[in-house]
């Protein structure tokens, strides 16, 4: 399985590690495959709020322009500051270096809607 | 490639000047020395037989609409008539000057105001700006009339554009850069807008719709009537994209099908030459509700006489220096009076009749996911023909066929997407040629997809990085390290 079995997915594929209040999220295998070598990542800044479904993060591969949208209500506390210089980092490990940000979430039980990595492939099998 | 700093000879000179023939004066008593230039400017010194290689060498490694079939989804790379450029050139146009008086330059203010009529009845529209400079900058102007036309109804909680995942690119951008959030609509599963997501998306906050018709996967919004009704009822307005006014030019016009503000390229559909960046011109026409928010100035006709008009207290103000993009406007005018209507009537029909030619013929070789008649353009994937290929491949592979590749990876709703339009302007044996080698190239994905990975294989440049030119762009000559 390349999904890792400790994350939550979402069928806009993000994955969600949450950590009590803390959601580290980033962009599936499957997306960063999707889309092809990343070369322009904009991140949030520290302290903004977001809304569930509202726009995190954009990211831009040679073949097109994709928005992030948030997975769960909260607050930026960390973004990986890292792609500004190595976007291509999300290509080479989606699911570890290459996490977008991290979110003080305001209600965790926003992840119980997730997708499991078995149901997650489950998913993409059925395109 | 060298440019044309690299010449080892560069060490000519390119001209003599005569002899003096006034005392010499020293450049310290000319120019003072705060405005002399304290490094000699960086001019490449050639001959002018060196010149002329450099930039001949470069006009024949170039490939265009001049040498041969370009079916770039999308753009409407159609021929540019040659007649264009000899109006173009007529010295009355050429040497105006934009702050001539108005009795000097009536003939071509006479030309803008006949060009905005056709265009206005085009678009079954009443008022057209001739100022956008192109296709995007006429979104952007038109969602600043959009912005200002509910700030004058005291409607300044519209803040949303909706906008279907079949539009073009350019639409979200322009909406944002005008201040407005985007709220995107799934297409239905016939690749057209769904009438309850419609529904669902439309309430108090939203401004308007842009749409792109026919949508960029080529497809003619059959329930347009219905949409544009909705979207009215809620109070809302309707932008059209006029990119793929070449679907039904002169068939069928956005105003009557509810469109409050359409967008003309006249670099595409009306025959200016385009690539390369510009220039072009994006024309907005406007119903009569927008008209007092239209850019400043507009050309007005008093008896026989033609004038600029500043006076609209409600304008958005100016867009662009001047008056647009003149010699690209005179050239769409002339294109216009050399069809005439009935013309314009067979340049859409025969679009329309060679996409479908191309659609019937290629999609026996290569995946058509969205299947209905098409407008002038449609989108095949490139998805599944072999091992590992992609779309970038076929078209690279294109290239070593002869042909300009068609848009790749747009829109973003079809996997490995290749968008192909063919225009009026090919003749049957052209697009029989395409098809042999597109069938070629999906034969090779399957035998040899080496051959597809390894395109273009004789060009003058072989395949570019395109990922190292995306994340380390070198955009600078680096003068000091030659």
């Amino acid at each position: 399985m390349t999904h890792p079995t400790q994350f939550r997915y979402t069928k806009e594929h993000e994955w969600v590690d949450l950590e009590g209040n803390h959601a580290k999220v980033g962009i599936t295998e499957h997306a960063q495959g999707e889309l092809g070598d990343i070369v322009f990542v904009e991140l949030p800044t520290v302290g903004t709020d977001v809304k569930k479904g509202e726009n995190l993060a954009t990211v831009e591969s040679i073949k097109a322009v994709g928005d992030v949208y948030a997975p769960m209500s909260g607050t930026v506390v960390e973004v990986n500051t890292q792609l500004e210089s190595s976007p291509e980092t999300i290509n080479q490990d989606p699911h570890g270096a290459g996490w977008l940000v991290i979110l003080e979430v305001s209600d965790p039980s926003e992840a119980d809607s997730f997708l499991d990595a078995p149901s997650y492939e489950q998913y993409l099998s059925e395109g | 490639m060298n440019t044309i700093f690299d010449h080892k000879l560069a060490k000519g000179v390119g001209g003599l000047l005569p002899a003096l023939d006034v005392p010499e004066q020293g450049i310290e008593k000319l120019i003072p020395s705060s405005l002399r230039r304290t490094h000699a400017p960086r001019i490449p010194n050639l001959s002018e037989p060196e010149l002329v290689r450099h930039y001949t060498h470069l006009s024949k490694v170039n490939y265009g609409i001049d040498d041969g079939f370009y079916p770039l989804g999308s753009c409407t790379m159609k021929y540019n008539p040659k007649i264009n450029e000899d109006l173009a050139r007529l010295p009355g146009f050429a040497n105006a000057h934009p702050l001539a008086d108005e009795d000097l330059v009536q003939g071509s203010l006479k030309l803008l105001y006949e060009a905005s009529r056709y265009l206005c009845r085009i678009a079954g529209l009443v008022e057209v700006t001739l100022q956008p400079a192109a296709g995007a900058h006429g979104e952007l102007c038109g969602m600043f009339l959009v912005k200002r036309y509910f700030e004058k109804r005291g409607e300044e909680k519209r803040k949303r554009i909706l906008l279907p995942d079949s539009a073009h690119g350019t639409n979200p951008s322009s909406a944002t850069i005008a201040g407005f959030s985007v709220t995107e609509i799934p297409s239905g599963k016939d690749g057209m807008i769904n009438l309850a997501t419609l529904e669902e998306a439309l309430d108090d906050t939203v401004a308007a719709i842009m749409l792109t018709v026919p949508n960029t996967l080529g497809i003619f919004e059959e329930r347009i009537l219905e949409v544009t009704n909705m979207v009215h009822a809620a109070g809302s307005l309707c932008y059209f994209d006029g990119a793929n006014l070449n679907a039904f030019l002169g068939r069928a016009r956005p105003g009557d099908m509810g469109a409050d503000i359409f967008h003309f390229n006249l670099h595409k559909t009306l025959s200016a030459p385009h690539g390369g960046g510009g220039p072009g011109s994006g024309p907005i026409a406007v119903a009569q509700s927008l008209v007092d928010f239209l850019p400043v100035p507009r050309i007005v006709k008093d008896e026989n006489r033609y004038r600029f008009d500043w006076n609209s207290p409600h304008s958005i103000g100016c867009i662009h220096s001047f008056y647009g993009n003149f010699g690209v406007i005179l050239k769409a005018y002339a294109y216009l009076l050399l069809l005439g209507d009935t013309g314009l009537r067979e340049v859409s029909e025969n679009a329309v009749l060679n996409a479908n030619y191309l659609q019937e013929s290629l999609k026996q070789t290569y995946p058509l996911p969205y299947e209905r008649l098409c407008k002038h353009e449609f989108v095949l994937s490139g998805k599944g023909l072999g091992e590992g290929i992609s779309a970038l491949d076929i078209a690279k592979r294109l290239i070593d066929y002869g042909f300009h590749p068609p848009t790749i990876y747009f829109p973003l709703i079809v996997p490995e997407a290749l968008m192909i339009e063919p225009t009026e302007c090919e003749g049957k044996e052209t697009l029989d040629r395409f098809i042999e080698a597109m069938e070629r190239i999906a034969a090779e994905a399957k035998e040899n997809p080496r051959l597809l990975h390894e395109a273009p294989q004789y060009t003058p440049v072989r395949r570019l990085d395109q990922t190292r030119a995306a994340r380390q762009p070198i955009l600078t000559y680096p003068f000091d390290e030659r």
